[in-house]
């Protein structure tokens, strides 16, 4: 990994300070929901699904040379576009690295009411699936 | 802006909050709750500074003043929904606390493992889940009445479950609050009465938009929550017929639904307070004197046309959106439309609304069986009150289409 978190989610940050209003944001946040790879069907599978009342979230980890890699996927484009933000802030991370990890950045690029506990789009209980499964695998 | 509508948005403080917008929110959730008019508002602040005395219990001024506010909602409440006498009116904490109640003390009485429980494939969970658990505990069957695939009952349906002869309580929707459909239940509650089965609404959404008379209707029990209907929240009505009620035990024990009790048992109040056990919640329940007032004093002929032009309007227009699917077109509606659109998930599309200061339903709407009935995984909806305007539907519409725009 070249960038540590902390890096990736300043890139993150100076990337949006490009958009002047909500619309251009959203319409990037859309575009990164298209081009996020959509799961794979037989992946899918109920264990992997995180139910919110409002959008579906799948999510599967993979625990490899003492890292984590994810590949997640929602029925929701804007869920979607925010799970891509997280994939590249923590995909290839080690528990440890994660573990130490918090989202302020999604505060500061403007987009916290999608992280937040009040909207059930299934983001809040895919970080806590993600904190779990570091947690699992730093023991 | 229709000059009666400004009057009425003028009475509700929620339309003054700008938070650095240009325009006060527009707020088109209220089948899952209404803002409240200043009247209930005042009132409630009022009651709590001088007349916060627990209801029914002492003897000095305070506690006689806090007792007549919550009796007088009770008035209020029976003369609203004309049942004959005070007595048959329980309140409860909600809707769904009143169906849970029903469905403990009705199936405790009258419902046994041959038994069986009829709803329609439109309920709430909250009209569901309860009849779910009741024919857990007792071995009951629960059957439904179809939805078609326009929203409205399979009635011939209905009357041959009926015609088995074991439903002993029906208990549906006066209008879903998916479908927004004004259901047929003085028609369905004669043929379950013709077959000796006693019938429930539940009114959550129906006691807002419609004039209820159970007498009328003929229904036996009918429930409805104040909070929807302009009133604080943590207030609800279980109407009961009161030969009925006399029948049925107490759920919960406690204070006030007693009336004399020994070391190893005790007697019960009479109905209603039998079925209130505990301190009410009731400043609150005494509001909804008030706000059956505001709501009263909106029903004119000339609000409810300018409703049904917003309704009509609305659907309208969303049927020019290419892939948008509406549901529950197949009968009057009340000003409440759920739909979706091919290609853009529904919560993406109350996300971009938001962003655009329209607060909307989307989801699940706590009725899951019926809304994978219709093969989606949730919907948008849009649900009005006598604030809202015609200005605000257009506005809805363009952002609508700018959101639709963006996702597809």
């Amino acid at each position: 990994m070249d960038s540590s978190i902390k890096e990736t989610q300043q890139e993150i940050v100076d990337e949006f300070s490009a958009f002047d209003d909500w619309m251009d944001k959203y319409e990037y946040l859309i575009e990164l929901g298209k081009s996020l790879p959509v799961m794979d069907g037989q992946n899918k599978q109920e264990d992997k699904l995180i139910k919110g009342c409002q959008s579906r979230v799948w999510l599967d980890t993979e625990f490899r040379e003492g890292r984590l890699f994810f590949t997640a996927d929602s029925d929701a484009i804007i869920t979607k576009g925010i799970i891509s933000l997280l994939i590249r802030v923590y995909n290839g991370r080690t528990p440890a690295e994660i573990l130490a990890a918090d989202n302020a950045f999604i505060d500061e690029i403007g987009l916290r009411e999608n992280l937040s506990p009040t909207r059930a789009n299934g983001l809040v209980s895919m970080m806590d699936r993600i904190r779990r499964d570091a947690e699992k695998y730093s023991k | 802006m229709n000059a009666s509508v400004e009057k009425i948005r003028e009475q509700f403080p929620y339309l003054g909050r700008l938070d650095g917008k240009v325009m006060p929110p527009v707020y088109f959730d209220n089948a899952a709750t209404s803002q409240k008019p200043k009247s209930v508002i005042d009132l409630a602040g009022a009651w709590l500074a001088c007349a916060n005395a627990n209801v029914h219990r002492a003897i000095y001024g305070m506690a006689a003043e806090a007792t007549e506010h919550y009796e007088a909602g009770r008035e209020a409440v029976r003369g609203f929904i004309n049942a004959a006498s005070k007595d048959e009116i329980v309140f409860t904490s909600g809707t769904t606390a009143s169906v849970n109640l029903l469905a403990n003390i009705f199936g405790a009485r009258y419902i046994g493992p041959e038994d069986e429980i009829l709803v329609s494939e439109g309920e709430h969970h909250s009209n569901l889940v309860p009849w779910q658990m009741l024919c857990e505990r007792s071995g009951a069957g629960l059957r439904f009445i179809p939805v078609a695939s326009d929203g409205g009952w399979d009635l011939t349906a209905a009357e041959r479950i009926l015609a088995d002869g074991k439903v002993r309580i029906v208990s549906v929707a006066h209008i879903s609050n998916v479908l927004g459909i004004v259901n047929p239940v003085e028609e369905l509650t004669a043929m379950a009465h013709r077959h000796g089965a006693c019938v429930h609404i539940d009114g959550a959404q129906g006691v807002v938009h419609e004039p209820v008379d159970v007498r009328r209707i003929g229904c036996d029990f009918y429930s409805f929550s104040g909070h929807k209907l302009y009133a604080l929240t943590g207030t609800g009505v279980l109407y009961g017929r009161k030969d009925l009620l006399e029948t049925l035990p107490p759920w919960m024990g406690g204070g006030e639904m007693v009336d004399t009790v020994y070391f190893d048992r005790a007697t019960y109040a009479p109905v209603p307070l039998r079925f209130e056990a505990g301190t009410p919640n009731f400043i609150a329940a005494a509001t909804l004197k008030p706000a059956i007032e505001f709501v009263t004093s909106v029903r004119t002929p000339q609000l409810k046309a300018y409703e049904e032009d917003m309704t009509s309007f609305l659907v309208h227009e969303l049927r020019q959106i290419s892939g948008l699917r509406l549901y529950g077109t197949g009968g009057r509606k009340a000003p409440l439309v759920s739909f979706t659109v091919d290609g853009a998930h529904h919560s993406d599309i109350a996300a971009l609304l938001d962003k655009m200061n329209i607060a909307v339903r989307s989801g699940l709407m706590c009725s899951e069986p019926l809304i994978s009935k219709f093969g989606q995984t949730g919907m948008v909806r849009a649900s009005l009150a006598p604030y809202n305007t015609m200005e605000e539907c257009e506005y809805f519409v363009k952002s609508l289409r700018r959101a639709v725009k963006m996702l597809i």
